[in-house]
């Protein structure tokens, strides 16, 4: 019973965790263009790390 | 991520949206983002490749046209997105997801929560744990469960019910008795239950926005802002480019030749030729004259004019379509949908059987708490869940498939109309043909004539000069050296050519009624007369065929001359009534409504757009005019005409598994109902059961991706 106390809260606490880290990623965007987050892994940044 | 990205201290400009479809590679968005940036007054640009849009940020006083020039500098076509385009219901997406989120995360953790009670536990801790359940499925439904609730309300208010009436008492229903339950220690509570009813249901509803988003957003990249706006003169004789909306009656219009109208207007001064088609249907370049009334939306060919300005907005030709349009849409959306159809029926059967459950425990003397936990439990039981995902799943299934082999499909309702279609209404420019003229007798034409004319031909933007060019850049002709090419407005190029004089350009005597044709002279005396004609799209023939085959007869309806028409019906073998106004397309198809007939409609121009919103189904080709993919309900890209039999077919598989589907949430329901009515309907089983079917029915659907080959 004890352990429940304990396991309990922090069952739900990390399932709230990833929900609001959803809902943040959602609000700022990160799911606007899938597609383009993809292709922007392959572009070369040379001329802008000076 | 390595693009640069805008920094939010450039939120205070303005910003413009424009559809780029040119973008297909990492490499683009790099260009693009970097290459915009700084240029004529950009301060930055954000690239969304999802939508194939492009954000600008920009300095107030860069107009338009400077802003698509700086993407043509990069090599990309750019169009302006208007304003209605890019809002519109996005936020409903948004909204569903996080509903959905909530939902699954509720249900995880009751169900959690839950399996520990159905494994044994008991006395307080299984109390405890169901006020726990209870403390997170009370938000989750006050908020998850909102979409739900405003539309049944929505539906009883005016005295109708839909899918949504069962779904709000069977939670409601569900979610007060296990707080009662919960509050006198015992021992079923339903939460789980309902939370996983209302996480099922928003998986449905989510892919139903999802589809409807997604269309849209390739058809509004289709869209060509088609007259974004105008140079106009000022009192001091300058120029200056404003928008189409601050066009006012009276200004004077510097119109490029190329250029289209952004209003109606009266010629000032200059000859030109005008292209109808997307107004009138009618294939052959129109001239005008000072005095002329142009319309809005029109295609100034040859020569640059000035233009008063007669009427603008809402005063326009196109806005008198846009109302006809309008009026015609509104049969369209008196239609009611399977699944709501589906609920008329299954609603009050539920609702029935549920008060039949409690009366007949009530009677048998069970007692009212008993009897009640019988009927919520046969409410749960009973849960449209198969029903409310099983149309939803099949029609992005579908949509996908279909937007793999070019067909985007603007919403779930138009596969259903589709599928349902028994007659088909074709327009002939532009969608039987291509609505281009392609020169037919280049054959008989000697070498040194085909250079001539390329020479002269690449000096004009005429369409027929265009037409005659790419036509033999094609054959890889190489240009003849002509000196001092001329264009005359209204009568052609003219040059000279080792010594002789050269003319291309329209012929002398026009004998040949109904044909476009061209005249090419190379000693300013004899003429060979060049014909064109707009090509009939490649399949055409197949696809009408297939369609007949289908049981979709064919027939044409153009607002082209007869003698135009006529080349046409006879290659299709179908019947065509020529020479029709907007108005009487659409009186055509009330007529054929109105004998029964579903009339699956296939159009392009704007004076299609009336009866494009009255079809039953409509849909049109990516090359229509903007109004014209507005009304439709489906577009399809490519040349070839074969997409619509593919979308026909994947329509009609579509209802078949949409059917197969509530025939398996019936059948389900046969084995279950007596179950709970008996009482023998736990939880557990009540779980089981729901996620079940749920399943059954999804992977049901997903055997149509193959549907659109």
């Amino acid at each position: 019973m004890n352990g429940l106390l304990l396991l309990i809260p922090v069952a739900l606490g990390l399932g709230l965790v990833g929900l609001f880290a959803f809902f943040w990623s959602l609000k700022s965007g990160q799911f606007d263009d899938l597609d383009g987050a993809g292709m922007r892994i392959l572009i070369d940044d040379e001329d802008e790390a000076a | 991520m390595n693009a640069r990205t805008p920094t939010h201290a450039l939120s205070d400009m303005p910003e413009t949206v424009f559809s780029v479809p040119g973008m297909r590679c990492a490499g683009c968005i790099s260009k693009l983002e970097t290459g915009l940036a700084g240029v004529g007054g950009i301060a930055a640009a954000r690239v969304n490749f999802t939508a194939k849009r492009v954000r600008v940020s920009h300095l107030p006083e860069t107009t338009l046209p400077e802003l698509v020039g700086a993407f043509e500098k990069l090599g990309f076509e750019a169009q302006p997105m208007g304003d209605a385009l890019t809002t519109g219901d996005a936020n409903d997406t948004g909204d569903l997801l996080k509903a959905f989120a909530v939902a699954g995360f509720a249900a995880m953790n009751i169900m959690l929560l839950s399996v520990s009670v159905w494994s044994g536990a008991d006395g307080g801790t299984r109390d405890m744990f169901h006020w726990l359940s209870a403390l997170i499925a009370l938000p989750t439904i006050a908020y998850s469960g909102r979409p739900f609730f405003k539309s049944a309300w929505a539906a009883l208010k005016n005295k109708r019910t839909n899918m949504d009436v069962p779904i709000s008492i069977g939670v409601t229903l569900a979610t007060a008795l296990s707080l009662f339950e919960t509050a006198t220690h015992g021992e079923h509570a339903y939460f789980d239950g309902a939370v996983m009813l209302l996480f099922f249901l928003l998986a449905g509803r989510w892919l139903d926005s999802v589809m409807r988003d997604r269309a849209r957003d390739g058809v509004t990249a289709l869209l060509r802002n088609t007259a974004p706006g105008a140079l106009v003169l000022d009192e001091q004789g300058a120029s200056q480019w404003l928008p189409a909306s601050e066009i006012l009656p009276g200004m004077t219009m510097i119109v490029a030749a190329g250029e289209r109208l952004a209003a109606d207007g009266i010629v000032a001064s200059g000859q030109s030729q005008f292209d109808l088609s997307l107004l009138t249907g009618e294939s052959a370049p129109v001239s005008v004259v000072p005095g002329t009334l142009v319309h809005a939306g029109t295609l100034n060919l040859s020569a640059p004019l000035q233009i008063t300005v007669s009427a603008v907005g809402h005063d326009t030709a196109i806005a008198d379509i846009a109302r006809l349009m309008e009026e015609a849409s509104q049969s369209k959306s008196r239609y009611v949908r399977i699944a709501d159809r589906a609920a008329r029926l299954y609603a009050p059967a539920v609702h029935t059987l549920a008060f039949l459950s409690f009366v007949g425990w009530m009677l048998a003397g069970a007692g009212w708490h008993h009897s009640l936990l019988i009927a919520v439990a046969v409410l749960i039981i009973t849960c449209p869940c198969a029903l409310g995902l099983a149309v939803p799943a099949a029609q992005i299934v579908v949509s996908g498939a279909l937007m793999r082999a070019g067909v985007l499909v603007k919403d779930g309702s138009a596969l259903e109309r589709l599928a349902e279609a028994d007659r088909v209404l074709l327009d002939k420019t532009g969608t039987l043909t291509l609505g281009r003229p392609d020169p037919r007798n280049l054959d008989t034409l000697t070498t040194d004539q085909k250079a001539v004319a390329l020479a002269l031909a690449r000096h004009s933007r005429h369409p027929l000069s265009q037409a005659l060019r790419l036509k033999l850049e094609a054959e890889g002709i190489a240009a003849a050296d002509v000196s001092g090419i001329a264009e005359a407005p209204g009568s052609g190029l003219s040059g000279i050519w080792q010594g002789k004089s050269v003319s291309l350009g329209r012929p002398a005597t026009s004998d040949a009624d109904g044909l476009l044709t061209t005249a090419l002279s190379l000693d300013g005396q004899s003429a060979v007369t060049v014909i064109f004609s707009d090509a009939l799209r490649p399949d055409a023939k197949d696809a009408v065929d297939a369609l007949a085959a289908l049981g979709l007869p064919g027939s044409i309806m153009t607002g082209d001359s007869p003698a135009a028409t006529t080349p046409v019906s006879q290659a299709l073998g179908l019947t065509a009534q020529t020479a029709m106004l907007p108005a009487d397309k659409l009186e055509t198809i009330r007529r054929l409504t109105a004998d029964g007939q579903k009339v699956l409609m296939i159009g392009d121009g704007l004076n299609d757009g009336p009866a494009l919103a009255a079809g039953h189904v409509s849909m049109a080709p990516a090359s229509a005019s903007d109004a014209g993919q507005n009304a439709a309900d489906a577009v399809f890209l490519g040349d070839s005409l074969l997409p619509i039999v593919k979308a026909v077919r994947a329509a009609r598989a579509t209802q078949r598994v949409v059917k197969q589907n509530f025939a398996m949430a019936i059948g389900y329901n046969v084995i279950a109902v007596p179950l709970a009515i008996m009482g023998l309907v736990t939880p557990l089983i009540a779980a089981a059961a729901m996620s079940g079917s749920s399943i059954i029915v999804v992977a049901n659907a997903l055997r149509l991706r193959g549907a659109a080959k």
